[in-house]
């Protein structure tokens, strides 16, 4: 597939293009194996300079590049015999969620994600990755499973938000979304959260509240989008850069605030430049985070899990640390 | 020493006297557009008369019109925000918190602690949407988590009457983490059989009817209150057409089964007080 580039990417896109026509060149004959060399070596340099500096708004555009890979490519490329589970068995199929059940090597595990389409035909039948109450729904009803059959939960996190719609409001889109953050609370099984692309709100936390949150380091997670967030405050769409900025929803910043546990290295150019390479690493990374999870006992993962959202929020009170006060 | 007593009466420039007259005497329903005589509708309880519609109480009205009185001890009143993100939109967020600090006199969006309806003892926390719309951030959560924390210790029934735009985006991410924080507070205190009464007043939407909100054991929405997730304005962006009346009223989250009943302002306390008397 052809390399889609972002705004900020034109100059090694353009170096790129000057590497395939010397290729093709070096095809009729011409030696052009020195120039294809000097060119990569720039390519290299130009990449590692252009990816060490990204903004906050240039990693969400990275997040959501349409060749990103879903959760849809990690099923296919980290488990095996995966069987996919469908409906809410309630009122219908949620396509923008995924779920069922695999193994990951020799264990058996749940997996639930958003999906997100790669162009306007698998955009429309994944609703863009924006769930509908049945979407989680049928996650919430995945849950219980693996709790009830004792294996590991593990989710991937990708949408702009659950969707806004008539129908969504009456299905009960907030009682959809507080049900998950209910369930998954007092889940008496291990569960692993992984931002893969776009951590979109209440939509992303309804299948997020987990023991272990990694996070794609091209992954955003936040309590509105840019755009939301610039037309509301700034009163000015067009400000998404300082808005990006201001919110913290990069991997890095979430870190700093205690609000994911660890960032799982891309490749140079984002996780779509080389999805063989993000998917070794992110197997890793689900595997040591899981072999940890499972030295403890379900009733200790669960006060665990209480304790570790239950910390979360900074305030100031008079003669008392908060951080101590748990 | 006559020359220093007090004069009889006092004189009011008429600019004044004139926009009190008008603004002071009556007020216009919102909904309707009935001009209301501002006695009768406060008698009311700021309900208009002719439509049934509910004005946005401040707090201390709604203290008076569901508690008994004077029954109220505040928890937690030395807990206050802090701009932790360096927040800057159009106005700091610094700024903001002094605005409605100044404007409510309370430090954050919601008070909380005990007190009783009609002889019942209760933990309450109650949003005021005065203060940034009523969003939760960090204190909100923390507060709300304390309060939902003390009725499994001390086994008191919960009520929580809210009304918020949902999250508060100066608190970024951590505004999002309250949601899971409370959402699993409440989650605890069902596994100890305390009840848990969610009161919705206009308006509810967000974060927060996606979390503690729609996790009552028995959920009461006030009349004609706005409830919902998405904000109506955001809904018709996104499906670019108007959205039918009385969308995401409380009668229509009555109708599609979402809410256990409507309750009028009057009735909202003795309403309560009979479902404490069956459950308590």
């Amino acid at each position: 597939m052809e390399n889609i580039y972002l705004d900020f990417e034109r100059p090694i896109e353009e170096l790129e293009n000057k590497i395939i026509e010397l290729t093709n060149e070096g095809k009729t004959g011409l030696d052009v194996s020195n120039q294809i060399k000097k060119l990569e070596e720039q390519a290299n340099i130009l990449r590692n300079k252009i990816f060490s500096h990204l903004t906050p708004w240039q990693v969400t555009q990275l997040a959501r590049h349409p060749q990103r890979p879903g959760t849809t490519d990690y099923i296919a490329n980290i488990f095996t015999n995966f069987i996919e589970l469908h409906g809410d068995r309630r009122y219908a199929d949620d396509p923008a969620i995924i779920a069922g059940i695999a193994s990951l090597d020799e264990q058996t595990v749940f997996i639930i994600g958003h999906q997100k389409g790669k162009d306007t035909k698998t955009n429309l039948r994944y609703n863009f990755g924006m769930p509908h109450p049945e979407g989680y729904r049928k996650a919430g009803r995945v849950m219980k499973l693996a709790e009830k059959f004792k294996k590991p939960l593990l989710t991937f996190i990708d949408t702009p938000g659950a969707y806004p719609g008539i129908g969504a409001e009456e299905r009960g889109q907030g009682d959809a979304i507080a049900q998950n953050l209910f369930t998954m609370s007092q889940l008496k099984t291990q569960i692993i959260v992984t931002i893969i692309g776009e951590g979109g709100s209440g939509g992303a936390l309804a299948i997020g509240v987990g023991d272990k949150i990694l996070m794609l380091e091209n992954a955003v997670y936040s309590v509105i989008s840019p755009e939301g967030c610039a037309a509301i405050l700034w009163e000015d769409k067009k400000k998404v850069d300082s808005a990006a900025a201001t919110l913290r929803l990069t991997a890095k910043n979430l870190l700093e605030l205690e609000v994911i546990d660890e960032i799982i290295p891309e490749p140079v150019g984002g996780a779509h430049r080389n999805i063989d390479e993000i998917c070794r690493t992110l197997k890793k990374g689900l595997s040591k985070s899981l072999s940890e999870l499972q030295k403890h006992n379900s009733s200790t993962i669960v006060l665990k899990r209480y304790k570790k959202f239950r910390k979360m929020g900074q305030f100031i009170e008079k003669n008392i640390d908060n951080e101590e006060k748990i | 020493m006559a020359w220093f007593r007090k004069p009889k009466y006092t004189t009011i420039p008429v600019t004044q006297r004139k926009s009190e007259i008008a603004e002071g005497l009556w007020v216009k329903c919102k909904d309707c557009g009935e001009m209301i005589y501002k006695k009768d509708w406060e008698d009311n309880l700021k309900v208009c008369p002719e439509c049934n519609y509910h004005f946005r109480l401040s707090l201390q009205e709604r203290i008076t019109t569901v508690l008994d009185n004077d029954s109220l001890q505040e928890d937690d009143t030395d807990i206050s925000p802090t701009d932790f993100l360096d927040f800057t939109d159009s106005k700091s967020y610094k700024e903001r918190l002094k605005i409605a600090q100044d404007k409510t006199e309370l430090n954050d969006a919601v008070i909380t602690g005990t007190g009783t309806i009609d002889g019942h003892k209760i933990v309450l926390g109650i949003l005021d949407f005065n203060f940034m719309g009523g969003s939760m951030g960090s204190v909100v959560g923390e507060k709300l988590t304390r309060a939902i924390e003390k009725a499994i210790s001390a086994k008191l029934p919960l009520i929580i009457i809210s009304s918020s735009g949902g999250a508060r985006m100066q608190e970024g991410i951590m505004s999002l983490m309250q949601m899971a924080k409370t959402a699993s507070a409440i989650a605890r205190l069902d596994t100890s059989d305390t009840l848990f009464i969610s009161v919705l007043t206009d308006p509810t939407t967000g974060g927060v009817t996606a979390s503690f909100a729609s996790l009552g054991d028995i959920i009461i929405s006030e009349t004609k209150a706005l409830i919902g997730f998405a904000g109506p304005r955001v809904i018709e962006q996104t499906i670019n057409q108007q959205l039918p009346k009385g969308f995401q009223r409380a009668e229509f989250m009555l109708e599609h089964g979402l809410i256990d009943m409507v309750v009028s302002r009057k009735e909202l306390k003795n309403t309560l007080a009979q479902l404490l008397d069956l459950l308590d």
